[in-house]
């Protein structure tokens, strides 16, 4: 197991009127290479799990175990944990700073210590893997578009060649084109290189289009963890908590309630094109 | 009279170096013509960089024509008399609802704008009450905006721009910094101001599914208006959406698949019910 969360609590303002229980006995494995989406509605503790996950915000019981070891063990190197558990915050180009976009995204490998030669090839190959060309390196962060300063800000985090890639609302504010391409990248890295991927979004078109597997948070509470068609199918429960589906899943329940004998797994506009194709034609 | 009258618009955001010269334009917006009449709810569509923020600005005397003319109201926005008068009757709400808020307490930042219009500190008090009832916020009127959620704050944003009796709203992507329970509550708060108080609204977005039941929908491409018509109209036009980096909901797309592929169903579906239908009619 890649990273393992064992009975991980979290309590916000501890002892003040403001204690805020927001993470309640979390147990969590992911393997290396797994594709995962996280939703939850705004306040259901998915970004303070997140930052669990590289050290940035320290459990208040528990235990973390990322490749087998204690995160909380005096000795284990959480320095060397944030270069491998890449997060990526929301709206990341906000904290694009550097006059060009090479000079920034060189500023995560540099501050690992390597030497120029490297830190410069790592640039190259994330701004390369994120899609923006060189005719873009010596350009201000400033004078892109919203999704060009969006890709560059994850090639800041890529260039430290992270084993773990943590994704909060990528997307958010992205025309939809805009929100294809990042995803789009990012499933691409996640096959071609392996690279494990969680991903933070309201969006359930998104999650169904790329993830396999989904974790749901509820008021601190880790409430499913299953494969993408499973959480679907539970969509009552998932309006409960102010969630739901893809609008797929409604028409083909909507259609097997009409008594069409039709398969309401679908959560893409592909799948259920086939399904409703294959019923009709039989 | 149209509430809103654009006229050949164009608008270039010139960059200077530190001596004044020019060392680019960009013509942000190319041509575009528009009319919207009082009470029409309106949404204009398009991707990053299309115009449609510049275009709103238009609305709110925030930037003026390079060529054309905006009326508002009547009142042409080039016109600097014209500019408080235009203000307050096309009120404008913002992406993010916290460079909005002012005050520390939600009833004293819905009263900031009548307040500064001179308005008796009376008429202040009753009006905040209103605009706050109106987008169902009135139980919060004594919290700190912090407190609140996005969809809140953005609610309390639209309060502050109703207790200033405007005739028109412009709001600029208000939902794309919100989740979806916070989103269906925005958008469901400007369709009852433009029904109960025959607002008109001027909606931009980037999320297909907020504009299914505007009057009219324009789309922008590259400074320019490229497609109008009602939402079943533009939603038609998969692929020409599709080329503007724009996408259509899910059940469009798939009963325009699914038309694709031989099936009798009319175009432009836009409600999970529609479809549902169309499909219970095709015989096996």
């Amino acid at each position: 197991m890649q990273i393992v969360f064992d009975n991980i609590n979290y309590v916000y303002s501890s002892g003040t009127a403001f204690e805020q229980h927001a993470l309640k006995d979390i147990n969590l494995k992911i393997s290396k290479g797994e594709f995962i989406g996280l939703i939850g509605h705004t306040g259901s503790g998915k970004s303070t799990l997140i930052q669990h996950m590289n050290g940035l915000i320290k459990a208040s019981s528990g235990g973390i175990y990322y490749e087998g070891q204690n995160i909380y063990d005096s000795n284990y190197s959480m320095r060397e944990l944030r270069s491998k558990v890449g997060l990526v915050f929301q709206y990341p180009e906000h904290q694009l700073f550097e006059t060009t976009v090479f000079k920034d995204v060189c500023f995560g490998p540099k501050n690992l210590g390597l030497d120029k030669l490297e830190v410069e090839l790592r640039a190259y190959e994330a701004l390369k893997m994120v899609g923006i060309g060189e005719d873009l390196l010596d350009a201000s962060p400033f004078e892109l578009s919203g999704g060009q300063k969006r890709r560059v800000a994850i090639a800041g985090i890529l260039a430290m060649r992270p084993e773990v890639l943590i994704l909060d609302e990528p997307t958010a504010g992205l025309d939809p084109m805009g929100r294809d391409e990042i995803l789009g990248q990012v499933a691409n890295l996640h096959k071609e290189k392996g690279l494990t991927v969680i991903l933070v979004t309201h969006s359930m078109e998104d999650v169904a289009k790329y993830v396999d597997r989904i974790l749901v948070m509820n008021k601190g509470n880790l409430v499913m963890d299953q494969e993408t068609r499973k959480v679907f199918a539970r969509y009552k429960e998932l309006e409960e908590m102010y969630l739901a589906a893809p609008q797929v899943t409604y028409i083909t329940n909507e259609l097997k309630a009409k008594g069409l004998d039709i398969n309401t797994d679908a959560t893409t506009v592909a799948e259920a094109k086939e399904d409703i194709l294959k019923y009709i034609n039989n | 009279m149209e509430m809103v009258k654009v006229e050949n618009l164009a608008f270039e955001y010139i960059r200077r170096d530190e001596e004044g010269n020019v060392e680019s334009i960009n013509r942000a917006i190319d041509g575009v013509n528009l009319d919207v009449k009082k009470g029409d709810f309106i949404a204009v569509l398009g991707a990053n960089g299309s115009g449609k923020s510049t275009l709103a600005k238009h609305i709110n005397a925030i930037l003026y024509p390079t060529e054309g003319t905006v009326w508002v109201n009547g009142l042409n926005t080039s016109e600097e008399q014209n500019i408080w008068e235009i203000r307050r009757s096309a009120g404008m709400v913002f992406q993010n609802p916290d460079n909005q808020i002012v005050a520390t307490v939600v009833e004293e930042d819905v009263g900031f704008g009548p307040e500064n219009l001179g308005v008796p500190t009376d008429e202040i008090w009753q009006r905040v009450e209103k605009s706050l009832e109106a987008v169902n916020m009135l139980e919060h009127r004594d919290k700190s905006p912090n407190k609140l959620s996005g969809g809140q704050k953005q609610r309390v944003a639209i309060a502050g721009i109703m207790a200033m009796k405007p005739e028109c709203i412009v709001l600029d992507e208000p939902t794309a910094m919100l989740d979806p329970d916070g989103r269906n509550d925005v958008i469901s708060t400007i369709h009852k101001l433009n029904q109960q108080d025959n607002i008109t609204v001027i909606l931009i977005t980037h999320h297909m599914s907020e504009v299914i039941n505007a009057d009219k929908v324009f789309v922008m491409n590259k400074g320019q208006v490229v497609l109008q018509g009602s939402p079943r109209e533009i939603f038609s036009e998969v692929d020409k959406l599709k080329s503007y980096r724009l996408d259509v909901p899910q059940v469009t797309e798939l009963a325009y698949e699914l038309r694709k592929a031989g099936l009798d169903i009319p175009k432009g579906i836009l409600y999970v019910e529609e479809l549902v239908e169309a499909l219970g009619k095709i015989k096996r």
